[in-house]
């Protein structure tokens, strides 16, 4: 076995072990590790490694937890990750982690942080209300102040004071972590076949809940094999996959995707882990502002931020032509309010200016993609036929 | 029962006052007022009139607009513009309306907006519904008040400084551009003077359910008595007047010992006192209605009454605080309390209102009510050991309301809470 699949094999298991053995095995390591668990879409993981701590991504249960316990808490009009986070909750999965951070994206992640307060969940759950407000003065001392909240929650867990330097040492490595992902979409958006979007979100979603030190390493790796002339080229069209930035879609569904023949070359599936475009300032004497300057300033658009001054289709645009795609996939989870009430706005717009795209939606234990290959295939089939013709606009 | 509705002098006076609004947005080519589009939950109405702007309220229309049998087609109009037929059925109600000419509810054009004024409290479907608006209103200026949610189960001086900072450095300049009227701290003091008071007349009606028989319906009558308070008239002197009326005329029928009007006239007997969670289904509201005044029960209390503001617990606007209060306003209104606080809230109701049950309406398009409700009951099922039931509708989309389903569940509910009743009576023998 090559490095660069050892290491996808060992990212494949770390991403989609729901015990989050890996980090149970690191906080075991040594005495005051704390693990923090957060849900999608962005929280700054830096405040919670410079306290010691090991950011934990949950992202659902996906296709690999039967519900038994978590339908009963909701409805069946209600997206289905809140019901796999609670049964895995309550099957005393996450029985090792200190706290649970819940970043505003939608009114159900708001409110399953309440039913997590309700149970006693963790030591402690925050509620992260990332600011709306984008003045730094205001919105960003608003901002500080959540951090500062988290801080003191992880100090009461492990008494660890965090200097100024612990802060912009952790901004240091995942400024560096962010760096090398947005190399090595460089590179697939150039050469999308030396690592499928398959292969490459196994590599991203274990950054989640591995080390940033240890993802860094592995990010490396996978950097240099594929500068390397790997793999064959194949008859695809170059896609962006949008909206599925919370409820993940079942690996399955990720890999018809590319089967149906696109190379999907930019995609939200972890918007987080990119949230910040560039650098932030490791050398700050107040790095937390420096931390919310740059959300406020320097983030990617998403479906939790009001947009009215950046619009997000001009943005989706903007990424599309930057990444020389021929069209975009749209992706919503099944009752997810902010990719569905986001797609009207996307696809009204992008009729208007003839960008090609197709719609479904998906859940994330539904394994079953024969139509949504189909539609797939045959949107590719059309771009390939008509390249140089306006669009034709596809809606599932 | 007698079939005949009686008209209240309070009645009365809050048609004048609607219809007052609804004349003054027709003419606001004449008149030159500002429009401004808001929602009712963490609504800045104080602020507004202080501006001399008219408000227009999206989700009122959309209510009405399923009272009145249109919110079907314009729900299709909008899903014949991709939008989702899972999404919020307010949204898709206005945005149908909108495509089809923003003709509202009473027949007349509802003017374009000069502002649309979010004050993001406790939904964020809110925060899409004016992302949608802007595009298809570029010209109208967009204010954001970002609420803080009370994660925590509280109000932190950061947060209310977070938000008067926001009042003072955006909010308030931007009214005084679209407006051309200079903010005014007097007047707004004055207005907030006038919106404690409604405040306190309001928290006196709903009250007044705890007497036997309960004079109202808290739910289906308390949605028309929240009105005035939530579409802009708190702040003045006709609502003070509205709520003095409304509440001397409930006094009236306390010490006549009657129970609620309902549109089939008075309830004969109260049999049942229950506390309702979510909001109603408007589509089909008389028949819903009906289905809980003709097995005896009345709704002593609810939460929907409180997303326009909770006053139960002792909250007001304060003149001698002004910004501050309006941010705290807005962070206390029902959608934007935590899980815990809202359980506490209702089992506080159900306890001190003597309820026998607790109902949940379920609406399959708002999330902000929906997600968590399933956990609140049982918590409350388990903490009180009050009966519970569950029921399932939508706001404004009729696909969504099965009379014979949600008919069904009730009268089994309601047996169940006569065999309590029962035993209970028996018991006590
Ligand atoms: S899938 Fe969508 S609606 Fe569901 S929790 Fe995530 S963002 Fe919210």
């Amino acid at each position: 076995m090559s490095n660069l699949d050892s290491i996808i094999q060992s990212c494949k298991e770390a991403a989609f072990d729901l015990d989050f053995k890996r980090a149970k095995a690191w906080k075991e390591g040594a005495p005051g590790r704390t693990l923090v668990g957060y849900l999608p879409i962005y929280m700054p993981r830096e405040i919670v490694h410079a306290a010691g701590g090991l950011p934990v991504g949950i992202f659902g249960g996906g296709d690999r937890k039967p519900i038994v316990k978590g339908d009963a808490y909701y409805q069946s009009y209600i997206c289905h990750i809140p019901r796999s986070v609670m049964e895995m909750v309550l099957d005393h999965q996450m029985d090792h982690f200190d706290g649970f951070v819940f970043p505003s994206i939608c009114d159900v992640i708001r409110n399953l942080s309440g039913m997590f307060k309700q149970h006693g969940f963790g030591r402690f759950v925050k509620y992260l209300d990332l600011p709306q407000n984008f003045v730094p003065e205001i919105g960003g001392r608003f901002y500080v102040h959540e951090m500062e909240h988290i801080l003191r929650y992880l100090r009461e867990v492990n008494g660890k004071e965090v200097t100024t330097e612990d802060l912009n040492h952790s901004i240091r490595l995942y400024n560096r972590n962010r760096e090398l992902i947005e190399q090595i979409y460089d590179l697939r958006e150039e050469f999308p076949w030396r690592l499928s979007l398959e292969e490459w979100y196994y590599v991203l979603r274990a950054g989640t809940v591995i080390p940033v030190e240890e993802h860094n390493e592995m990010l490396h790796v996978v950097l240099e094999a594929i500068r390397q002339p790997i793999g064959t080229p194949q008859d695809r069209v170059k896609v962006v996959l949008s909206g599925a930035f919370c409820e993940q879609p079942a690996i399955g569904l990720i890999r018809a995707i590319e089967d149906a023949g696109c190379y999907v070359v930019e995609d939200d599936l972890m918007l987080g882990s990119r949230m910040i475009l560039g650098p932030i300032d490791d050398q700050s004497d107040d790095p937390l502002e420096a931390i919310a300057l740059a959300y406020l300033t320097r983030s990617r658009y998403s479906s939790s931020i009001y947009d009215v001054h950046q619009p997000k289709e001009d943005r989706l645009e903007a990424l599309v032509r930057q990444r020389n795609a021929s069209g975009v996939i749209f992706a919503s989870a099944s009752f997810c309010d902010p990719s569905l009430l986001d797609a009207p706005i996307f696809q009204n717009a992008f009729n208007v200016r003839g960008l090609r795209y197709i719609a479904f939606q998906y859940s994330e234990n539904i394994n079953q993609f024969k139509v949504i290959k189909e539609q797939v295939g045959a949107f590719a089939d059309s771009i390939k036929l008509w390249e140089d013709e306006p669009a034709e606009v596809s809606i599932a | 029962m007698s079939k005949e509705a009686i008209k209240e002098k309070s009645m009365i006076l809050q048609k004048e006052m609607v219809e007052g609004l609804f004349n003054e947005l027709d003419r606001v080519q004449e008149t030159g007022k500002k429009v401004c589009y808001t929602f009712v939950p963490g609504n800045l109405s104080e602020l507004i009139r202080c501006f001399d702007m008219l408000p227009v309220y999206p989700e009122i229309n959309a209510l009405q607009n399923a009272m009145r049998k249109k919110s079907a087609g314009y729900i299709k109009e909008a899903e014949r513009h991709a939008h989702s037929e899972d999404v919020c059925t307010y949204v898709k109600c206005d945005i149908g309306m909108m495509i089809k000419g923003n003709v509202g509810p009473t027949g007349s054009k509802i003017p374009d907006p000069d502002v649309l004024l979010l004050s993001y409290t406790g939904c964020f479907t809110f925060m899409k519904w004016f992302e949608t608006l802007k595009r298809s209103y570029p010209n109208a200026e967009v204010i954001m008040l970002h609420t803080p949610y009370q994660e925590n189960g509280e109000m932190t001086p950061e947060m209310t400084a977070y938000m008067v900072q926001q009042l003072e450095q955006e909010v308030i300049p931007k009214m005084e551009k679209v407006s051309g009227v200079k903010f005014d701290p007097e007047k707004l003091k004055k207005i907030l003077g006038l919106a404690r008071e409604a405040q306190d007349w309001i928290a006196r009606i709903f009250e007044t359910t705890k007497h036997r028989p309960s004079p109202i319906d808290a739910y289906f009558a308390g949605v028309y008595y929240i009105g005035p308070i939530n579409i802009g008239f708190r702040g003045t002197p006709e609502a003070v007047a509205y709520y003095k009326e409304l509440y001397n005329e409930i006094m009236e029928r306390v010490l006549q010992g009657l129970g609620p009007i309902t549109p089939e006239g008075e309830m004969p007997e109260e049999k049942y006192r229950l506390v309702v969670e979510g909001p109603p289904n408007w589509t089909n509201f008389r028949e819903f209605w009906k289905i809980f005044y003709d097995m005896g029960a009345v709704i002593v209390a609810s939460s929907y009454t409180k997303v326009g503001g909770v006053y139960d617990l002792g909250w007001r606007h304060d003149p001698d605080r002004p910004l501050e209060s309006l941010a705290e306003y807005c962070m206390n209104c029902y959608t934007n309390l935590n899980i815990p606080q809202r359980i506490s809230l209702l089992s506080k109701l159900i306890k001190e209102y003597h309820a026998d049950g607790y109902v949940t309406n379920s609406i399959k398009s708002c999330n902000s009510f929906s997600a968590g409700q399933l956990a609140m009951m049982r918590e409350i099922e388990d903490k009180l050991e009050v009966p519970v039931g569950f029921i399932e509708s939508d706001l404004v989309d009729p696909r969504y309301f099965s009379y014979s389903n949600i008919k069904n569940r009730l009268e089994s509910y309601f047996q169940m809470l006569a065999q309590r009743k029962f035993i209970h009576e028996t018991q006590n023998a």
